[in-house]
This record gives C-alpha cells, structure tokens and sequence, in this order.
C-alpha cells in the first residue's frame, strides 16, 4: 500500500486532505473561475453576503468581489507558503549539513550564527527585511524564510552528524570516495527525510506569518492576500464583520489541513516502520 | 507461616498483538513463606508470570484462568500485599524525585503515616536494606547512586508497606556479580527475618540454587516442571531443565566441553 | 547556589557571541537603510549647508571605514547607547524604556496563561489516553493552532466589544480616567483580557499538545509501571510521578517560544491599539525608521537571551540530573 493510501486511511490523514483540497482547487481554479483582476471594482460597495447572485459574498468598502478576492487569496497563500518554506528547508539542510560535514570552527561559526537568528524573533527579522528591501512577492518569502530556516539547519545538522558515524559511511570512505560524493550520495538522501517531514509545519507556519505580514500592510501591495483582505474589512469590523472574518476561515481551513496532513502522514510512516 | 500463598490455575496470558501467548496453562501453588526460583530462558515467560501475580500486566494483554489467593481471602493489593523489585531499578524510580521521598510516599499510602513518621520509616527501611549513608541517601536523587544503591531503593520501596509476597523480576542481572551476590544475600535475609513468600524470577540457575526452596521452570510459556530445589537440580525431570543447568557454565566446568553439549 | 551560578555563568557565555552576531547584523541593517546619524541630525534641526553635515560625519566618525564604524557602533551599544529615532526625534533608548512594560505585561499574561492552563488540560488529557476529555482536548487544541492570532483578536473584538460590550477594543487603560490603585488594576486588566486571549490561544494550544505527549510518553516508562506496584492510585501517580516529567519539554519550550511570542505580540498590539514595543517595531517599520528598528532587533535579542537563562534555572530545579556542562533534553 502506498503512503497516500495509508495517508486516506488515517482519521487526520483524510480530514486534511479533504480541507486542504478547498483552498488548494480555488488556488488552481481562481483564473478561471474570476479572470478578472480581484483589485478591480466589480459592483456596488458593501453589498451583504447572499444578497446578489452575482457576488455571493458580497462586496468589500470598494465594491470587490469577496469571493473572487477569497479565491485569488488562496493562490497567494499557498504560493509564498510553498515558496518560503522551499526556500527555508533548502537553505536550512544546505548550513546543516555544512556545518555537520566540517565541523570544527566553521561548525562553530554557523552554530552560532543559528542561534543568533533564532534570537531574534523571526518576525522582526521579517518587518525589517521588507522594510528595507520593499514590499514584492520575492522579498516576502525571503523575509518569510529568513525566520524559517533554523530549525532545518540544526535538525539536518544532528542527522549529518549521527548519520557520519555510521558503518556505511566509514565504508564508503574506506572504498575511497570523496568526501563531497559522500556527503551527496551517502549522508544527504539518508538526513534529508526527517527534515522534510518538518516541512508541513514550516508551510504551516509561513502562511501564518505571510498573512500576519499583509495584515500589517507589508505585502506585495499588487497580490490580494487572505491577510490584506483582513486589514481592509478591519475599518468596517462595525458594520460588516464578515470582511474580516471570512478571509481568516480561509487561513484556518488551510493551516488546519496542514496540520491535519502532517498528522496522518506521522502516523502513516509509523504503521509503515512498524511493519517493516 | 503456613497454608498456600496463591495458587495459579490453568492461567493463559496473550499480549497484544503478539503471535503465541506468553503464558498457557500454568497450574502452580505457592506456599505462603517459600522461596521459589521462577527460571527459564528469555522470552520463556516469567517476566509475564511476576507481573501476572501483581496485577500488573497491560491493559490490553487478554488472561485467562484464575488466580487464588487463599492467606488474604480477598484481591491482593500491589505494593500493600505484594512488593515488586524490577529488573532496572534506575529505570524503576522516578529520575526527578528524591529517592526518600519516593520510598517514604508508599508508608504513607498504604501505611497512612504521617508526613514525618513516614520519613521516619524510610530512614529505617534504608539501614535495613543497608544502604552506606542513610541520612544523604534520603535526599539523593536516583542518578547519584550507583546501580546497586538503586536496586537497595527499590528493595526498601518495595517492603516499604510490610507486604507478605515479595517478587523480584531478575533483580540483579542488570548488576555485575560482586553486587549480584550482595543484593541476593539482602534479599534472603529481608525475606528470612520478615517471614516473606518470595518470587525470585532469573535466568541464571546457579543463582537460584543458591537460596531457593522450590523451584519452577518454564520454557515457551508452560511450565515444565517444579518441586523442590534440590530434587530439580540433581534430577531434572525436564529436558530444558537439563539444557538450563548444563548450559551454566560454572568455575568447576570444563567451559569447552560444557559448551560442546547440545 | 554553586549549580546555578556555573549554570548562568555557561550561559552568559555562549550567549556573548550570539548577540555580537546580532548587533553586527543591526550595524548592516543600518548601513543598508538609506540615511545616516548625520541625515537625521540634519533633519532634527530643519536642514544644513553640505560642509556642515561633512564636519559633523568627520567628527562623529561616520566617514570613516565600514569596520571603524562598526566599532563605534559596537562601542556605543555597549554604553547602553541604542541610537536615535528619526520618526520620534528621540533616544530609542528612551522609547524602548517607555513602550517595554505594556508588551511584558501582555506578554507575561500570556504566557502564564497559556503555560498554566495548556499544561493542566494536558494533564487532564493524558491522564487517560484514549479517554472523552482526551479526544475532545487534542482535537480542539489542534483547531486553535490553526488559528492566527490577529484573525482571532478581530473576532473577539466583534463578538465581545461590539456585540456584548464586555471589554473595550483598544488600549492599555482609559485615557485620563484618574485611576489609581486596584481601580487602574482592573482596568489595565480589562483592556489586556482579549489580547493577551488573541496572542495565548495558539500557546495554550501548544503546550497541552506537548503535555499530553509528554504524559502519554511518561506512562510507559518503567518508573510509572514501578510506582503502579508500589500500589500508588492513577491520579497520584499522573500528578506526582508523570506530570514532574512530563513537564520538562515544556520548560525547555517556554525559552523557545520567547521569540515567537515576541513577534506575534507585534501583530497583536497593532489590532488592539496597545502602546507597547511590538508596535513600536510597526510604526518603526512604516517609518523606515532603521535605527529604531535595530534598536528593537537588539532589545528584543537580549530579551530572549534573558528568558533562556531564567529557564535554565527553572529546569535545573525541576530536574535534578542537569549538572554544569551537561545538556538539557
């Protein structure tokens, strides 16, 4: 049985794949569904939810489409999602396996340049990243990943460094490879899988911050967001509460079937390894 | 003391999940102040036999048959009525608590002593299982004492409540042998001065020949067979008793020639 | 006590390098920003002829080289001088002094709260695995995690401040109210209810998760099977015996989540108005206001250095096997 299979059979497993599918088909579906630009005024302002079959979920201040801004949001959700925590994963193995494959000083001086960034808290490292480079798509999921990559770095640090001592390893060196190819060949592909099952709560955790950082107005200023739809609606949290409101459902359904997801799959792997 | 301790009829225990039960059948009496030596080979199942007898074996494992307790005429109580001495007796005590304190928790529940009384208790249980310096082993925690100080701990928890049955789960194979011979000399003492049924569960035969009245092997889960020591180790009815005492290999054998034997 | 003075002292250590690293990532912070010491001045005092503002980098050393100037910058940190403001005109020093006790009021809630109740309902939770309270806690501790915190500060403003009117929707205390005393309390404490509620949710939520695994973990180590025949009942033994144990994670955790704690009270005192540091970061931010922001980047660095070595402490009392030298799990 596959681990997908395995993965649809758990409680969590499947509950998160079925949540996840919302935002992940409007993400796929949202230029086809509303070509138009979701920025773009499209009706009347403030119209309530359920009021006009044209807009069911009503209009925002300036008369925009909720739902197609909903739909559009999901796209920019999961893209710097992925994208922050690609770039977090990737960067993170890259300074952990370094730092665990060389050891000694230069071991010492990314050690520490970890711990520095885990000192300071990840999101003023993100405020002050887009502060100074400027609100666009590339800067946010850097600044995203840039708080990000730490937990990788050490995790992939320990397994390179458990993973050097092992028998195959010396046998390898023994056989005359080089330590470059064994670091590629042997110790990468056996490290890099318990730092990818930390990846689900790195997306988790990077659409969270992708939104807290629209919130605050300091996203890509052309991109609707999940987060900058909250800030919007936020003026008229009095009167039209659901601005608000519903863009954050969107966050919750998606972090929650993140979660969900990495649940099942924990549990999946460890039917699989018990049975092996 | 006399009468039967407990008496175990037709007892079957399957754990979770596992392809043959541990225990099948077992019929045994325990005469209440006897010393009997359960052993067998790992995976024999007299581990599962000492937790059976407390009460303590997993939610989950399926037991069937009956377990009779004609001296107490009610349930046995664990660590009231029957103490317990594990194998890892650092693993047996709680890392983070003061081992005084841990010793001195069990006279307070099942004795309902006072805080002090109780503390008390303990100090007196410590010299008794003869720990070097009562009064600083009181405050240590776990990992300040040596393995066979640890084991003294657990001992003196595991009287602590003054039970009548005290089973001890190979409490000595984690230890090396001068300690062994030491925990097993204090063990027949407690039990010789408190009148105790002891349950001394090991795989090592010339350990149990030592000290014990009666012995019980088992071998995959049955028993095969039990009667006094000394009847069991100079004519050994059954085959894996034989295959246990030849498979000793003590200072008086030719280690090459035991070992040649099958 | 000699463990925990080695235990500060170890610390501190390793703590040293740390933050040279983030102050000189503060220092390149600035020279990246555009505008010096000398613009600012400048600008303070309304605008200068050229030689002027070339006399005054001569004297404060800001022509010199990049390295020279990061040695004025380092030695000015270490006279406690963090710079100064160009959207406030003022000391960041001064500014930091002045929005600190608000964010360590909102932050300190929080995290008793969330670290108080989340470990209880763990204990609850794991007392019995499998059990009704322990389904219904784990399921619902993983919808809250889900939950951002600002999201979740709006709808309690709608649901409690608009709708019901229980708590005001912004602020520290009420302006100018003349309180004092238990009054001024109460009222600091009504303003902080919903965001300290908006920022411990997710913590609360974090920290029954570990509780539970912590306990359903500490059931099958031997120490529990031994203290279940040493007779002790199942809530003495949850409580006493598991609970000590099951609680060291979350000690370790408390020092972690510091930064992220931090950082989500930025987002937070922006939803309910509340003057504190975390907004401070945001006006600096929406200022491009770089030395208050480095200034913020160390504070808040020291900070969780800070919080670290109390938790140091705190777990060297909780578990006796931590010696100097000795790592904690």
């Amino acid at each position: 049985m596959s681990v997908l299979a395995r993965l649809a059979r758990t409680p969590e497993g499947a509950a998160g794949l079925v949540l996840l599918a919302l935002p992940v088909a409007a993400a796929l579906a949202a230029p086809f569904l509303f070509p138009a630009d979701p920025l773009a005024i499209a009706g009347p302002a403030l119209a309530p939810p359920f009021s006009d079959a044209a807009f069911p979920l009503g209009t925002d201040r300036l008369g925009r489409d909720v739902l197609a801004g909903l739909v559009h949001g999901a796209r920019a959700s999961l893209m710097v999602g992925l994208a922050a925590a690609f770039v977090a994963v990737a960067f993170g193995a890259l300074v952990g396996t370094i730092a665990g494959f060389s050891g000694g000083l230069a071991d010492e001086a990314l050690m520490r340049l970890t711990e520095a960034f885990q000192t300071v808290p990840g999101f003023l490292l993100a405020l002050a990243f887009v502060s100074v480079a400027g609100g666009s798509l590339p800067v946010v999921v850097a600044a995203i990943a840039l708080g990000a990559w730490t937990g990788p770095a050490r995790l992939a640090r320990a397994e390179v460094l458990s993973i050097r001592g092992r028998d195959y390893v010396a046998a390898a060196r023994v056989a005359g490879m080089r330590a470059t190819e064994i670091a590629l060949r042997e110790v990468l592909p056996n490290a890099l899988p318990p730092v990818l099952a930390l990846s689900s709560v790195i997306v988790a955790n990077a659409v969270l911050v992708e939104a807290a950082l629209s919130f605050l107005g300091l996203g890509d200023p052309n991109l609707i967001t999940w987060g900058s739809m909250i800030a919007e609606g936020r003026t008229m949290l009095r009167s039209a509460p659901h601005l608000s409101i519903v863009p954050g459902l969107g966050l919750v359904v998606t972090v929650l079937g993140v979660h969900l997801l990495s649940e099942g799959l924990a549990e999946a792997l460890a039917t699989r390894r018990a049975r092996a | 003391m006399s009468g039967l301790a407990v008496a175990l009829s037709g007892l079957s225990v399957a754990h979770a999940g596992a392809a043959r039960p541990a225990l099948s059948g077992i019929d045994l009496a325990i005469a209440a102040g006897t010393r009997l030596a359960v052993i067998g080979e790992s995976g024999s199942g007299k581990s599962t036999l000492a937790l059976a007898l407390a009460g303590l074996l997993p939610d989950d494992a399926s037991v069937e048959g009956r377990l009779a307790w004609p001296g107490l005429g009610r349930a046995p109580l664990a660590g009231r009525d029957i103490g317990f001495v594990f194998q890892d007796a650092g693993a047996s005590l709680n890392p983070v608590l003061r081992v005084g304190a841990q010793v001195a928790e069990v006279a307070r529940v099942h004795l309902g002593l006072s805080r002090r009384d109780a503390a008390a208790h303990a100090r007196a249980l410590f010299r008794r299982v003869r720990l070097p310096d009562p009064e600083a082993a009181m405050r240590a925690f776990p990992h300040q004492l040596s393995g066979g100080q640890r084991q003294r701990v657990a001992i003196a928890a595991a009287i602590a409540a003054r039970p009548r049955l005290l089973i001890a789960d190979e409490p000595t194979s984690a230890l090396d042998t001068i300690v062994q011979a030491r925990i097993v000399s204090l063990l027949d003492a407690l039990v010789r001065e408190d009148g105790m049924t002891l349950v001394f569960v090991t795989h090592d035969i010339a350990l149990a020949s030592g000290f014990a009245d009666r012995i019980a092997v088992l071998d995959g889960g049955r028993l095969a067979e039990e009667g006094p020591a000394a009847a069991v180790l100079s004519a050994p009815r059954a085959s894996q008793t034989a295959r246990l005492i030849s498979g000793h290999i003590g200072l008086d054998t030719p280690p090459l020639v035991a070992r040649a034997a099958p | 006590m000699n463990r925990a003075f080695r235990l500060v002292r170890r610390r501190a250590l390793t703590a040293v390098p740390v933050l040279l690293i983030v102050a000189a990532g503060a220092f390149l912070l600035l020279e990246a920003a555009p505008g010096d010491a000398a613009d600012a001045y400048l600008l303070s005092i309304g605008g200068g002829d050229p030689a002027f503002v070339a006399a005054l980098r001569e004297q404060w050393g800001l022509d010199g080289s990049l390295s020279s100037r990061l040695w004025l910058y380092l030695s000015a940190l270490a006279r406690l001088d963090l710079g100064w403001s160009l959207a406030f005109d003022r000391p960041v020093r001064d500014l930091v002094a002045e929005r600190l006790p608000a964010t360590l009021w909102l932050m300190g809630a929080a995290t008793a709260l969330s670290f108080l109740l989340g470990s209880a309902l763990g204990v609850v939770a794991g007392a019995r695995p499998g059990s009704l309270a322990d389904r219904l806690l784990s399921a619902g501790s993983l919808a809250v995690y889900a939950v951002p915190g600002f999201w979740l500060g709006l709808v309690l403003i709608v649901v409690f401040s608009v709708r019901l009117r229980w708590f005001p929707t912004a602020g520290i205390e009420t302006v100018a109210s003349g309180k004092a005393g238990l009054a001024r309390a109460l009222d600091i404490a009504r303003h902080l209810a919903l965001p300290v509620a908006s920022l411990s949710l997710i913590y609360l939520a974090l920290f029954l998760r570990m509780m539970r695994a912590g306990m359903a973990e500490a059931w099958r180590q031997d120490y529990a099977l031994a203290a279940r025949a040493r007779g002790l009942g199942r809530f003495r033994i949850a409580v006493r015996h598991i609970a000590r144990n099951a609680l060291l994670p979350l000690v370790t955790m408390l020092g972690l989540q510091a930064a992220s704690m931090l950082g989500g009270s930025v987002v937070i005192e922006s939803v309910f108005a509340i003057p504190g540091f975390g907004r401070l970061a945001h006006e600096a931010v929406a200022a491009r206001d770089a030395p208050l922001l480095c200034g913020i980047i160390l504070v808040s660095a020291v900070m969780v250095v800070a919080v670290n070595l109390a938790v140091d402490l705190a777990y060297a009392a909780l578990d006796p096997r931590v010696e100097d030298g000795e790592a904690r799990a």
